[in-house]
């Protein structure tokens, strides 16, 4: 559990530091009076859609970070046996990074105004991140394959289902990246665009960084600082 | 999925807004049915967590005939005990508790209450609301599916909670109860995200955070914390159906199953352990942080006194949420985890009581020396804060590893939870009811019914938890079908048994004065104007009552002041509402 309560904690600190800065202290009984008469504590200045989907990145970590804790402790039990990293997961993995890139560049271009390459790059990230998932079913079939079925081992479940959940997440910003494209091909009101490849590009980088980790923790890299956290833990 | 709009720069809603651009339904079924408005959401919620109540209710009658009369009611057999205390537990606090505080008075109170028009995500709130009604729906159709529903006891431990002799374990029972959980929590988070982000970015112009009334401040923080919570849940009851289905062994151990050696290996059922209380002990706050917040609102309006001590309020709220998450393992002492552990959790848990008991005190100071109104809310909120006060006793004998370990398990655990996770807030739900109908039907409801509710509900519920206390001490176990034959159960406790549940009968019954009351004075109840309680928040403010779609008519509230002044010295009225402009331009100056 020791990562949740990493995770949850860190989730603490932002909240913390947001906090401090809400004037928490102030004598509200004291503080009566007219707008702006007392500085700093209104709505931030972000879409409300923006912040929307902080909270809701917060909840997909806690997901995660939750799976990646009780990963961590039944790796602990003996009659655990890691698979051999498939190869295929390195081209996928250069998939997502691209489709990240795409994604970026998209918003940099929308900032810029630049309509035709922001929609050049909004395709070229969604098919990015359908070679991603393409290149992930294929590495089920190969595990499946070469007998590595879901029930015969926890760490086969472990990896078809935390692969599985966050293909899951991919899919569902494919979603939202078509019908940003969509947007963006009409041509719509040009700041609605660039706040959905905006938000779009924030999920995208932030499933990439979910992605990378679960990568170095399914490959054995991290297995050290599992290690750490289930010592912490017995 | 047209948002609220938030102006140009989304930083201050503007004043005006025109009403184009509020997505005004225009047919009945946009209107009442599939309606994106905060309100009408969160009667469908509070009006579908109240029927699951029922259900709930009914179960525990069923189960409390079975104590108190074991084997005069054939039909109830040891399976069907265990389904009706699963099914009951796991109904009332995540299906009715949360949904009515999160979803129907969040829904209901945040917009008004910071004077906003409506969520800041409408289309997923709706979503939200409709999977919840999916969710209940599951649940309930495991009372019809072959097997019948699941008996594993609310927490749903593994390795039983899947093999074949638990009831629903090897049928449909416990896959529905599973898939039913998932179906809330994704409808959960949904609602949940428009709770936060719309206190987050959704407030009326000079509604700073210091301004909010508690209800808001509960319900957000509970809010929050339900969001990080629930996904342990979620990842329990994935894995737990992977095992179940697809024959993983996340959590089931290696184990000889009806003489048969399964093909299950080592899984740990520790690993759900931590996972359920991960969700569990916060969920605790989750419907009690809302209740405070509601209930400081309470007192003050109907004791005519500002809250006592309000950063301090604040401050315990947030100082609980943040807590929360690191005591979970005082439910576990007797699962054979480490003990340098239990000493840990045990001083964890020590330290939340606290921020609990200063809020405690707050709510005292502010009773003394009011304007003391024994309205029906405040006799409510008056209940809450002793019977919450009796159950943090208990809860503080049982947050002790030695004194826990051997009342583990026994009756005095179900009597803490109930006094402080059930009655308590279902006493907050009532007084609740009891404030805020006039603003959702422009009509008060009945006094002398609303006494009557309350007077039965009240001492009824002593006489049927207090008692348990006792029983726990004497031994009688929690989950035991039938203790009719326990030689060191004496007789008179078997009398005592008789006696409450003649009483949980009672009280079972008079909830339907209270259903009675509901319909009777929508219709029949005395009008009662825009603001009846004479109270200084928002929601009282609006230009109608029962509150139009978007609110506010065309324009949003400006706010001046906090939400407690009450009997400000000098003010003509003995309150001011929080958007009532400054009235001595000499008081305002206070800040330098
Ligand atoms: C009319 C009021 C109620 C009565 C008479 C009642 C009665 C009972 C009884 C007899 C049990 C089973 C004890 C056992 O054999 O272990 C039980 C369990 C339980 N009740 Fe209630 N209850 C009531 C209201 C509530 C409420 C409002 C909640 C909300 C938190 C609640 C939550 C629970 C839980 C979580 C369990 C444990 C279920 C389990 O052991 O799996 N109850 N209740
Ligand atoms: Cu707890």
């Amino acid at each position: 559990m020791s990562i949740i309560i990493l995770f949850v904690g860190l989730l603490a600190l932002i909240a913390g530091w947001w906090l401090a800065r809400q004037r928490l202290a102030a004598k509200p009984w004291l503080e009566e009076g007219a707008l702006g008469e007392f500085p700093g504590t209104e709505a931030t200045a972000l879409p409300a859609v923006k912040v929307g989907l902080g909270v809701f990145l917060a909840v997909v970590g806690a997901l995660f970070a939750l799976f990646l804790s009780a990963y961590s402790m039944r790796m602990g039990l003996e009659d655990w046996r890691s698979i051999p990293t498939p190869g295929l997961l390195w081209p996928n993995t250069g998939m997502l990074i691209m489709s990240s890139i795409a994604l970026q560049w998209a918003k940099v271009s929308a900032d810029r105004d630049d309509a035709d390459v922001t929609k050049v790059c909004l395709v070229a990230g969604g098919v990015f991140a359908a070679g991603f998932l393409i290149g992930q079913l294929l590495v089920w079939r190969q595990l499946n394959a070469s007998g590595y079925f879901l029930a015969a081992n926890p760490a086969n479940a472990f990896f078809y289902l935390i692969t599985g959940l966050h293909g899951l997440h991919m899919l569902g910003g494919l979603v939202a990246l078509e019908r940003t494209i969509e947007k963006a091909w009409r041509g719509g009101a040009t700041d609605q665009v660039r706040l959905s490849v905006d938000l779009c590009a924030m999920y995208w980088h932030f499933l990439l960084l979910i992605w990378l980790i679960l990568f170095s923790l399914l490959t054995g890299w991290a297995d050290q600082f599992v290690e750490i956290c289930r010592q912490l833990l017995t | 999925m047209v948002d609220v709009p938030l102006g140009p720069a989304g930083l201050v809603p503007p004043a005006e807004v025109e009403d184009v651009e509020l997505y005004h339904p225009h047919s009945w079924v946009t209107k009442y049915v599939f309606s994106q408005d905060a309100k009408v959401i969160a009667i469908q919620y509070s009006a579908t967590a109240l029927a699951v109540g029922l259900i709930a209710l009914v179960l525990s009658w069923l189960m409390r005939l079975q104590l108190g009369f074991p084997g005069v009611f054939s039909f109830i057999d040891a399976n069907a005990y265990y389904q009706f205390i699963t099914m009951h537990g796991m109904m009332m606090v995540v299906y009715v508790l949360t949904a009515l505080f999160l979803g129907g008075f969040g829904n209901y109170l945040i917009p008004l209450m910071v004077g906003a028009r409506d969520m800041v995500f409408p289309y997923a709130n709706m979503l939200s609301f409709w999977l919840y009604l999916l969710a209940v729906l599951v649940l309930v159709a495991s009372f019809f599916a072959p097997g019948g529903p699941t008996g594993a006891g609310w927490t749903l431990y593994p390795p039983q909670a899947i093999t074949s002799g638990t009831p629903g374990g090897q049928d449909w029972g416990i896959i529905l109860m599973l898939v039913s959980l998932m179906i809330f929590i994704i409808g959960f988070t949904m609602g949940g995200l428009n709770y936060v982000v719309t206190v987050l970015q959704g407030r009326a112009r000079g509604m700073t955070l210091m301004r909010m009334p508690l209800t808001v401040w509960g319900i957000f923080t509970a809010s929050v914390m339900a969001l990080l919570a629930f996904p342990a849940l979620f990842v329990g009851a994935v894995m737990m159906l992977f095992d179940r289905v697809l024959g993983t062994s996340f959590f089931m151990p290696a184990m000889v199953e009806m003489g048969q050696q399964t093909d299950r290996n080592g899984g740990s059922p520790l690993l759900f352990q931590h996972l359920f209380w991960f969700f569990g002990h916060p969920e605790v706050y989750i419907v009690a942080l809302p209740a405070f917040g509601i209930v400081s609102d309470l007192i003050s309006t109907h004791a005519r006194r500002n809250v006592f001590g309000y950063r301090m309020m604040v401050w315990a709220i947030l100082a609980i949420g943040g807590l929360s998450f690191i005591v979970w393992a005082h439910h576990m002492y007797v699962s054979g985890m480490n003990p340098y552990f239990g000493f840990f959790f045990a001083t964890t848990t020590l330290i939340i009581a606290v921020p609990t008991a200063i809020k405690v005190y707050n709510w005292v100071l502010t009773l003394w020396r009011g304007d003391i109104h024994l309205t029906v809310p405040m006799l409510f909120a008056l209940a809450f804060i002793v019977t919450f006060l009796n159950g943090g006793l208990t809860g503080l004998f049982l947050g002790n590893v030695v004194v826990d370990v051997p009342l583990s398990d026994t009756m005095f655990v179900v009597a803490h939870f109930h006094m402080v996770m059930g009655v308590a807030p279902i006493l907050v739900i009532f007084g609740a009811i009891y404030h805020w109908y006039p603003k959702v039907t422009g009509r008060m409801l009945n006094d002398t019914l609303g006494k009557l509710h309350f007077w039965v509900t009240f001492l009824g519920a002593y006489a049927i938890f207090f008692p348990m206390h006792y029983l726990g001490l004497i031994g009688m176990p929690r989950r035991y079908h039938d203790v009719a034959d326990f030689a060191f159960i004496p007789a008179s406790a078997h009398t005592l048994n008789a006696f409450i549940t003649v009483v949980a009968l009672i009280v079972g019954a008079v909830q339907l004065v209270f259903l009675f009351n509901l319909i009777w004075s929508l219709r029949h109840g005395r009008e009662a104007g825009g603001n009846p309680w004479r109270a200084t928040t928002l929601e009282w403010q609006t230009p109608t009552t029962p509150p139009p779609h978007g609110n506010w008519g065309n324009e949003t509230p400006v706010v001046y002041r906090w939400a407690y002044d009450y009997s400000v010295p000098g003010a003509k009225e003995d309150f001011l509402p929080q958007n009532h402009p400054p009235i001595a331009p000499a008081t305002a100056g206070a800040a330098p």
